[in-house]
């Protein structure tokens, strides 16, 4: 070994001398460079939106989703390698099954958030597996007595699950959490949630560096029967013009 | 294999319009002998949802030891009251997932959910069935009061109505059936908590033709239609 402290980001399973797990950390970073994923907890549900390079001109508008259904009112949205997102979301689904079968009611959004954190942390502790290189945003609607409450929860690399009004993720969290900051989302309806995040996602995007990006939108509201639902396309057409509109005006 | 100690039995739950009444009879036997005369075959699962047991005393008693512990397991996991259907599909699953090992048993699942204020009954025997029902009743006992419980049962019922409606049932079978006897325990469940009560076997239960107003009621009823 050529100093001391090198070395020790080659495992998982070893810490280094000042407590750090470098391999935990790296998947973190890349799920730092993804495309900026956004999450809104608001009155009546939740929204969530994604900020989608677009790789080919070739690729096909709307493939290659990166926000997925874990069960029918419950919604994921994965920053990170996609392939990685994927592997969570299926188990995700495996455990919302599981649920429903065993007690014969939907499962509990932080339960879920609870299990998946379990499954990621799994890779975090063997030699023989990588870290999950995915965040998750899990956001669900659960039914108590006659009330639906809108959750939001992020489940990182690492294994810690967190419970949040608004979110963001990947490249430009940090704007977008400040833009988020400024809402006030306990009053806001899940309809004005997909303008603000459309909004966001838009002010946020780098037209330096990511020339195309596709918007893609999800949400859990009274208008999708509490069901974890696509943004019609009529609506999100309308949220995205009204979000050029807006940052046209600002940049004026 | 000698006479399995066996809850022979009659066992009645109701919703009613705040919340649920339950019954059963005390008596347990093993073959003609009853080795139990003042039994409690009304279980609690959880704080709001209780177990009617018939049949196998032995495997009964087993099925509703589990379901405490998982409900304990769930409660404590999701840090609130677990729900009545919730209870009655933990039974189901045992049931369903047992039914070679576990011998013949009709179980009830009963409870009053504060968050919905609604009572919930569920017949739910070995084998994976689970039906909501209005009212169940079940055990050896039962087959003497399917008429008087088709008759008597009404949506709605006040809690003193539902309250009555279990007593007698159980009171008339126990009359009839020679596998239940014993005492009248009964358990009602609303929204100001449980509230048990306990019919001795004295004059205050009902045999079959020397039954309460009901009965006389009934009676009547079929005179008037004879003539």
């Amino acid at each position: 070994m050529s100093s001391v402290g090198a070395g020790y980001d080659l495992s998982s399973t070893t810490f280094s001398p000042d407590g750090r797990v470098f391999q935990v950390e790296y998947a973190q970073k890349a799920v730092d460079n993804s495309g900026t994923v956004l999450g809104l907890r608001v009155r009546d549900g939740v929204v969530l939106a994604i900020e989608k390079p677009v790789i080919s001109k070739l690729a096909v508008p709307g493939a290659n989703r990166r926000i997925l259904s874990a069960d029918r009112s419950v919604g994921m949205a994965g920053a990170g390698l996609a392939a990685d997102c994927r592997m969570v979301v299926n188990r995700a689904r495996g455990e919302c099954q599981n649920y429903k079968h065993f007690y014969g009611s939907a499962m509990p959004t932080e339960v879920l958030a609870e299990r998946i954190a379990s499954y990621v942390h799994l890779f975090t502790l063997y030699w023989s597996v990588r870290p999950c290189g995915a965040s998750t945003l899990v956001a669900g609607c659960d039914q108590s007595g006659g009330e639906r409450t809108p959750q939001l929860y992020l489940v990182e690399p690492n294994g810690v699950v967190q419970r949040f009004y608004g979110t963001a993720l990947g490249k430009a969290r940090q704007s977008a959490k400040s833009e988020i900051e400024k809402l006030d989302l306990s009053s806001m309806s899940a309809k004005e949630a997909v303008k603000a995040a459309a909004k966001i996602i838009y002010q946020v995007h780098d037209e330096s560096k990511d020339k195309q990006f596709e918007l893609e939108m999800t949400w859990i509201a009274p208008e999708t029967d509490y069901e974890h639902r696509r943004v019609p396309a009529d609506m999100l057409a309308e949220a995205e013009a009204e979000a050029k509109a807006a940052i046209e005006a600002m940049d004026e | 294999m000698p006479h399995a100690v066996s809850t022979g039995t009659t066992i009645v739950a109701v919703e009613y319009a705040g919340g649920v009444v339950i019954g059963a009879d005390s008596r347990v036997s093993t073959g003609t002998y009853i080795s139990n005369r003042a039994s409690d075959k009304i279980t609690p699962l959880s704080d709001n949802a209780f177990l009617l047991r018939s049949g196998s005393a032995a495997d009964t008693q087993l099925v509703s030891d589990y379901v405490r512990h998982m409900v304990h397991q769930h409660e404590s996991q999701l840090q609130r009251p677990i729900d009545v259907p919730t209870v009655a599909n933990l039974v189901m699953q045992i049931g369903y997932n047992n039914k070679n090992a576990l011998s013949a048993a009709a179980m009830l699942v009963a409870g009053y959910d504060a968050a919905t204020r609604q009572g919930h009954v569920y017949a739910v025997p070995i084998g994976g069935t689970m039906v909501r029902q209005k009212y169940a009743i079940d055990g050896s006992g039962s087959i003497f009061i399917y008429g008087y419980c088709d008759s008597e049962y009404k949506d709605d019922m006040t809690r003193e109505e539902a309250e009555s409606f279990v007593a007698e049932a159980i009171a008339l079978a126990m009359s009839t059936d020679g596998s239940s006897g014993g005492v009248v325990r009964l358990v009602t469940v609303n929204e100001d908590g449980i509230f048990r009560r306990l019919h001795a076997g004295d004059k205050s239960v009902p045999r079959f033709g020397e039954e309460k107003d009901v009965h006389k009621d009934l009676t009547d009823k079929a005179n008037a239609m004879q003539t």
